[in-house]
């Protein structure tokens, strides 16, 4: 369902709207105000009941990864709210417009998630690239400092906050909660073995909540509305995914952008709405929530028979009216992930796009571990033969197995999110596959732009 | 030769380095400082990063040589980066990059022989709705086609 919502970007085409005195017009920081004065469990309590599930890719519930930290610091071990806008999962760029158009919602969801979280400092870790984010955060961390908001007594209320924005250093695999946690840390930014979970050891081995910034930035609308309100906007407030979250739109479409929605959107209205349509023909495929996430085919269908599976109301339709949520898409063997989709049209060959991002995937591998390292270059390698013009039907075989055995076997997830799109793409563009090595690429319009 | 920080970059250290439980987690900034000044991590550079935080210095090469933005060896006057993933590259990301290839007579990875512009390409730099994209020094570049990304290098060769 289409429900344009406007909590989230009602600042984008404001002039200034980057300012604090744009913010405060809108009754900006009165909820860090408040939430400074309820208790902890309450404001923890308001958090679940929005349903918000985390925006940075897993769809955690983010009041309950709140609710994971100690209620209260233990001496000598202070808490920590690292916020994630690494965001550089190809296809995605919607933290950034929040970034650069509405800093001031970030640093109030900083006040109230430290002190949610029992924090007295927040890091927000963006990456490098994004050098007008980190000026507009930083420029909104001078505002609210100016008028009292951050420092040692916010509002005037004993509880100390202070937010900071560190850079990363141009790589992706610091978008990872526990490289992110090494990088920030000023080490390699390889990830961790877990356990223990950032909640328990996370920044300097102290109870850390990572929050993508979108989820942060949400948090003043949610006290805003109220909880339930909020998670109600949902047309899959029953399946306690809650709100409205900001939806992005690329690849071959008339107007690519990002769109703030209700939850429940579809992939159609996504597509053919909000995109203006597909540029260049008919559509082919979407990626729904950033390249990791499994590629849907235009023409799939629902398949859940079971009266009891809970993509059953949709049995039968095509998997592009299906509302976006995190479970729905999880139903339908791909994720939601990030929200931002990738738009191919038929005049797109999958063979070069599926090599376009395995090319990535090698690139940005860190290297711990065997299978991530090892399969990710042969991933790369057999589609490069393939692309030439030298592959053979065995090779596709193979490029099967190579993701398999990545499968499971990683310490982080990049890992799945490497195999598991290599599989989609495998999977259900086999003709195309096979029509391209038996074709010597003749088969395919050769190209990715139209 | 030892590398030192113009004092006022001296004086943005000691507020990087307040805002951590510890030195160490100032280490990315901090390298972050002294490219800009010195536009790539020397051995001096690292010897300074190492002593300032107390590190020892094969941490920080390790450090260095971890993340694509720190550069190992001199570099233009000027860095352009083409996205090349798939948002961009469906919407002409591999024509854009042979453009500049084709304008500037070098190949991505290189540096113009007057010393001007380092060409290399960037992964996914969150502007897949803007595509493509292009980051020249610290500057987005966005929906670019071809003509205009040749302007962007003509003007930033007298620059
Ligand atoms: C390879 C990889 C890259 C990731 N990149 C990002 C990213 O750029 N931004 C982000 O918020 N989360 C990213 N994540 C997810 C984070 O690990 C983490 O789940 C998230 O920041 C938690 O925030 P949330 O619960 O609010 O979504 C990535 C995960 C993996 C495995
Ligand atoms: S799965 Fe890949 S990216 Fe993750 S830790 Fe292992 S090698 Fe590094
Ligand atoms: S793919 Fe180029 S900016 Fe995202």
């Amino acid at each position: 369902m289409l429900q344009r919502t406007n909590y989230l970007s009602s600042r984008y085409g404001v002039p200034d709207g980057h300012r604090i005195e744009a913010y405060l017009r809108d009754g900006g920081y009165e909820q860090a105000k408040r939430a400074l004065g309820m208790p902890r469990k309450a404001l923890i309590d308001e958090v679940k009941a929005a349903n918000l599930r985390g925006r940075g890719g897993a769809g955690f519930p983010m009041g309950v990864k709140w609710g994971f930290m100690p209620p209260e610091p233990k001496p000598g071990k202070p808490h920590y709210l690292v916020v994630n806008a690494d965001e550089g999962e190809p296809g995605t760029f919607k933290d950034r417009t929040l970034m650069e158009r509405d800093p001031h919602s970030t640093v109030e969801g900083c006040i109230i998630g430290a002190y949610g979280i029992g924090a007295h400092a927040a890091y927000v870790y963006v990456r490098d690239e994004l050098h007008l984010s980190k000026a507009r955060l930083w420029g909104a961390i001078e505002e609210a400092r100016a008028r009292g908001f951050l420092g040692a007594k916010p509002f005037g209320i004993d509880y100390p906050v202070e937010v900071y924005v560190h850079s990363g250093a141009g790589a992706y695999i610091c978008g990872e909660e526990t490289a992110l946690l090494n990088s920030l840390e000023g080490k390699r930014g390889e990830p961790r073995m877990k356990p223990p979970v950032p909640a328990q050891a996370g920044a300097f081995g102290m109870p850390t909540t990572v929050n993508n910034l979108e989820s942060i930035a949400t948090v003043p609308t949610i006290l805003k509305l109220g909880g339930e309100a909020f998670s109600k906007l949902s047309a899959l407030h029953g399946m306690r995914d809650g709100g409205c979250r900001l939806f992005g739109v690329s690849g071959h479409v008339k107007t690519p952008g990002v769109f703030e929605c209700a939850v429940g959107l579809t992939l159609r209205e996504l597509v053919y709405e909000l995109g203006g349509g597909v540029a260049g023909g008919k559509l082919l495929a979407v990626i729904p929530g950033g390249s990791s996430t499994p590629i849907l085919r235009h023409d799939e269908l629902v398949d859940a028979p079971d009266p009891k599976a809970p993509l059953h109301p949709w049995h039968g339709q095509s998997v592009l009216d299906v509302p976006m949520g995190v479970d729905t898409f999880r139903g339908l063997g791909t994720m939601l992930g990030t929200c931002c989709a990738i738009v191919l049209s038929e005049r797109a060959c999958p063979v070069l796009a599926m090599h376009n991002l395995m090319r990535f995937y090698r690139h940005e591998s860190c290297g711990q571990c065997t299978p991530c390292r090892e399969g990710s270059g042969w991933l790369e390698r057999t589609l490069d033969r393939i692309v030439g013009g030298e592959g053979t039907l065995e090779d596709l075989d193979r490029l099967h197995e190579i993701a398999n055995n990545i499968m499971g076997n990683t310490i982080c997830a990049f890992g799945e999110g490497t195999a598991m799109p290599a599989l989609g793409f495998l999977r259900k563009f086999r003709r195309e596959f096979e029509d391209f090595v038996r074709t010597h690429g003749a088969s395919s319009p050769r190209n990715l732009a139209l | 030769m030892t590398f030192a920080l113009t004092p006022e970059r001296q004086q943005e250290l000691a507020r990087i380095v307040a805002r951590y439980p510890n030195k160490q987690a100032a280490c990315i900034p901090v390298l972050h400082l002294c490219q800009e000044q010195h536009g790539w991590i020397s051995d001096e550079v690292t010897r300074f990063v190492a002593d300032t935080l107390g590190m020892p210095a094969a941490q920080v090469v390790g450090v260095v040589t971890f993340y694509s933005i720190f550069n190992q060896q001199p570099v233009g006057r000027h860095q352009v980066w083409v996205c090349r993933t798939l948002s961009c590259a469906l919407r002409g990301a591999e024509g854009l990059l042979h453009q500049c290839e084709k304008h500037l007579g070098i190949h991505a990875g290189q540096t113009t022989p007057d010393g001007a512009i380092t060409l290399r390409t960037a992964e996914c730099l969150a502007s897949c709705g803007t595509a493509p994209v292009m980051q020249v020094d610290k500057t987005y570049h966005e929906n670019l086609t071809p003509e205009r990304a040749r302007e962007i290098l003509d003007g930033l060769r007298s620059r």
